[in-house]
């Protein structure tokens, strides 16, 4: 059963190949048995899953249950989760049991999907490897050895070696499309806005997206179906209808404009890495797409203007964090403000105290204008480049990420190189875009992620070009070795 | 720009964290690395052009001035660290 798609299991459970009850027990014994070696899940919750399923039986034996019903999944555990612990990967939170459901939580728990239970992560989401979760790095399935991606790197790495059909995941820098890339998944950040917020852990909130990773760009668009949703709870969700996503993935490409931006093909990409994304090039013009070279000429300030604008807004969200109401409380604190200097100094790691100070030089007194506001400005410079580029072409390829998947430890000693990971994913979250990652081919045995990026709520089209190239190459079949 | 061990000192303090003697030196190697990096941004012109903080320049929603959040106090300090009579515990403030 791990084997299927979720429109497959959609299918199964349907034709009553299989129970909810039985699928959710073959993935739970699969965490159980072999999450020791990936470390992918914080907490698996098999009680709850199993007691959800038994309901969702009843609701598909009633024969008015909603698609998705009874179909397993993971969140990624920046997701509030109503009495299962919420930890944001920090010690931080290690002992927090949400008092409630984040919306899209909510919105699968609707639809009678399972949660398996809570995926590692980046610590509050900040990292592009998986190495700084208080609850230790997550392994890649396709080389034990290299790193998963993050920040979302639980999820995939859950989803990659089978132990979940799928998981929800968050994307600030490419936390979702950078782990999709390295573990050989299919992951979408939508549009800044298309889907909520509310209840997910807030790192940069003018950045953060929720999304999803999944083995297919099909199973991705029955999923953003449910996800996505106007939520007057989140003041930044826009209201607007949502499509139905799985309508228009059979759409031809015949005349689809694809841009590629010659920035993205510069110094720093891996030539194995260009070569297979030059390769999935061919294979859209065979799809009867014609390829423009496009020009996104600030792209080499993404980087830098996003750790001025991602720390920023960081350190005023994390500020809620200081001992009182929830979280970590230090032992015998002597007065306040030794209560919140130590409870904070002893459960932030290292990282994420980093963003903290970089947030507080650029907010404080003499540095705004020089740092947040000019960050701010290029950031429209950014966006700019992509409206005058969305004049020529419908889409936009490139490359998700410089290289295939790392060594542990090989960027840790050297933040500015782990955040250049991040080069090709960043400004499509400074504008607000949403972007996209399919596997497009192996290099040294590794997954390479294809990244496409779409005008505002061009969801729909990115699924339709992602699900287009699914049906014409295989590589979102392969499996990392040694995965039964 | 660089900073050094007294501008770590003084930003651990904003921030509310302690930053030993032992790493503070580190500390500020490494957020000088950031900032030199994001200085890349001082040599581009944006005479003009107006700070981006909503991608798809949305404006702020307005609700009716109205309660819509039932009372979940119970529920939410049975979380926290310490409580008594409905308040939060902290060390004593004023003397």
């Amino acid at each position: 059963m791990h084997q299927l798609t979720i429109a497959e299991l959609v299918k199964g459970l349907r034709n009553k190949d299989f129970s909810s009850t039985e699928l959710t027990r073959h993935y739970l014994d699969r965490i159980a048995r072999l999450d020791p070696v990936y470390n992918s899940f914080i907490t698996p919750t098999p009680e709850l899953a199993l007691q959800q399923a038994a309901e969702a039986d009843r609701r598909l034996a009633a024969g008015n249950a909603p698609l998705l019903c009874g179909v397993p999944i993971a969140h990624k555990d920046i997701f509030c989760t109503d009495g299962i612990r919420t930890s944001c990967a920090s010690k931080m939170l290690d002992n927090f049991i949400a008092p409630y459901n984040a919306t899209i939580v909510e919105n699968y728990l609707a639809d009678g999907v399972i949660t398996l239970g809570k995926t590692n992560m980046d610590e509050f989401a900040m990292g592009s490897s998986n190495e700084t979760s208080f609850y230790g790095p997550v392994k890649n399935p396709w080389a034990t050895d290299c790193v998963p991606g993050g920040s979302s790197g639980g999820s995939a790495a859950a989803v990659a070696a089978h132990l979940a059909p799928a998981a929800t995941a968050s994307d600030t820098g490419g936390s979702i499309r950078q782990p999709a890339a390295l573990c050989g998944l299919t992951g979408i950040k939508p549009t800044y806005g298309r889907v909520s917020r509310w209840g997910m852990i807030a790192f940069a909130s003018s950045l953060d997206q929720a999304g999803l990773l999944t083995r297919t760009a099909e199973d991705a668009a029955l999923l953003l179906n449910t996800m996505a949703s106007y939520d007057a709870k989140d003041s930044t969700c826009i209201e607007r209808d949502v499509p139905d996503y799985t309508a228009t993935l059979n759409n031809s490409l015949k005349g689809l404009k694809i841009g590629v931006p010659r920035e993205y093909f510069g110094e720093g990409l891996n030539a194995d890495t260009a070569a297979r994304v030059q390769d999935a090039i061919k294979v859209y013009e065979s799809l009867g797409a014609s390829i423009h070279e496009v020009s996104l000429p600030h792209t080499h300030l993404a980087v830098p203007a996003y750790y001025v604008i991602a720390p920023a807004e960081c350190s005023a969200n994390l500020s809620r964090f200081d001992g009182v109401r929830y979280g970590y409380r230090c032992e015998n604190p002597t007065d306040l403000a030794d209560l919140y200097k130590r409870s904070r100094t002893e459960a932030f790691g290292d990282e994420v105290k980093r963003r903290i100070l970089v947030g507080s030089y650029a907010l404080s007194a003499g540095y705004y204008d020089a740092y947040y506001s000019k960050a701010q400005k290029v950031r429209r410079l950014i966006r700019q480049d992509f409206v005058d580029a969305f004049k020529q072409v419908d889409v936009i390829l490139g490359p998700t990420s410089p290289s295939p998947a790392f060594a542990f430890g090989s960027k840790t000693k050297d933040p500015v190189a782990m955040y250049l990971e991040d080069i090709y994913t960043i400004a499509t979250n400074l504008a607000g875009l949403p972007g996209l990652s399919i596997p497009c081919g192996l290099v040294d045995n590794k997954p390479v992620g294809l990244q496409l990026i779409g005008n505002d709520f061009a969801e729909g089209l990115l699924l339709n070009a992602a699900h287009q190239f699914q049906q014409a190459t295989n590589f979102h079949q392969l499996t990392a070795p040694g995965i039964e | 720009m660089a900073v050094d061990r007294s501008d770590i000192a003084k930003l651990a303090e904003l921030a509310r964290l302690a930053i030993s003697e032992n790493t503070a030196d580190e500390v500020a190697r490494s957020i000088s690395d950031v900032l030199a990096l994001v200085d890349q941004l001082q040599a581009v012109n944006t005479d003009g052009v107006a700070p981006m903080a909503h991608p798809l320049d949305a404006i702020q929603r307005l609700r009716a001035d109205v309660v819509t959040e039932p009372d979940q106090r119970e529920r939410f300090q049975a979380i926290a660290p310490a409580t008594q009579d409905g308040l939060y515990l902290v060390p004593q403030v004023i003397d």
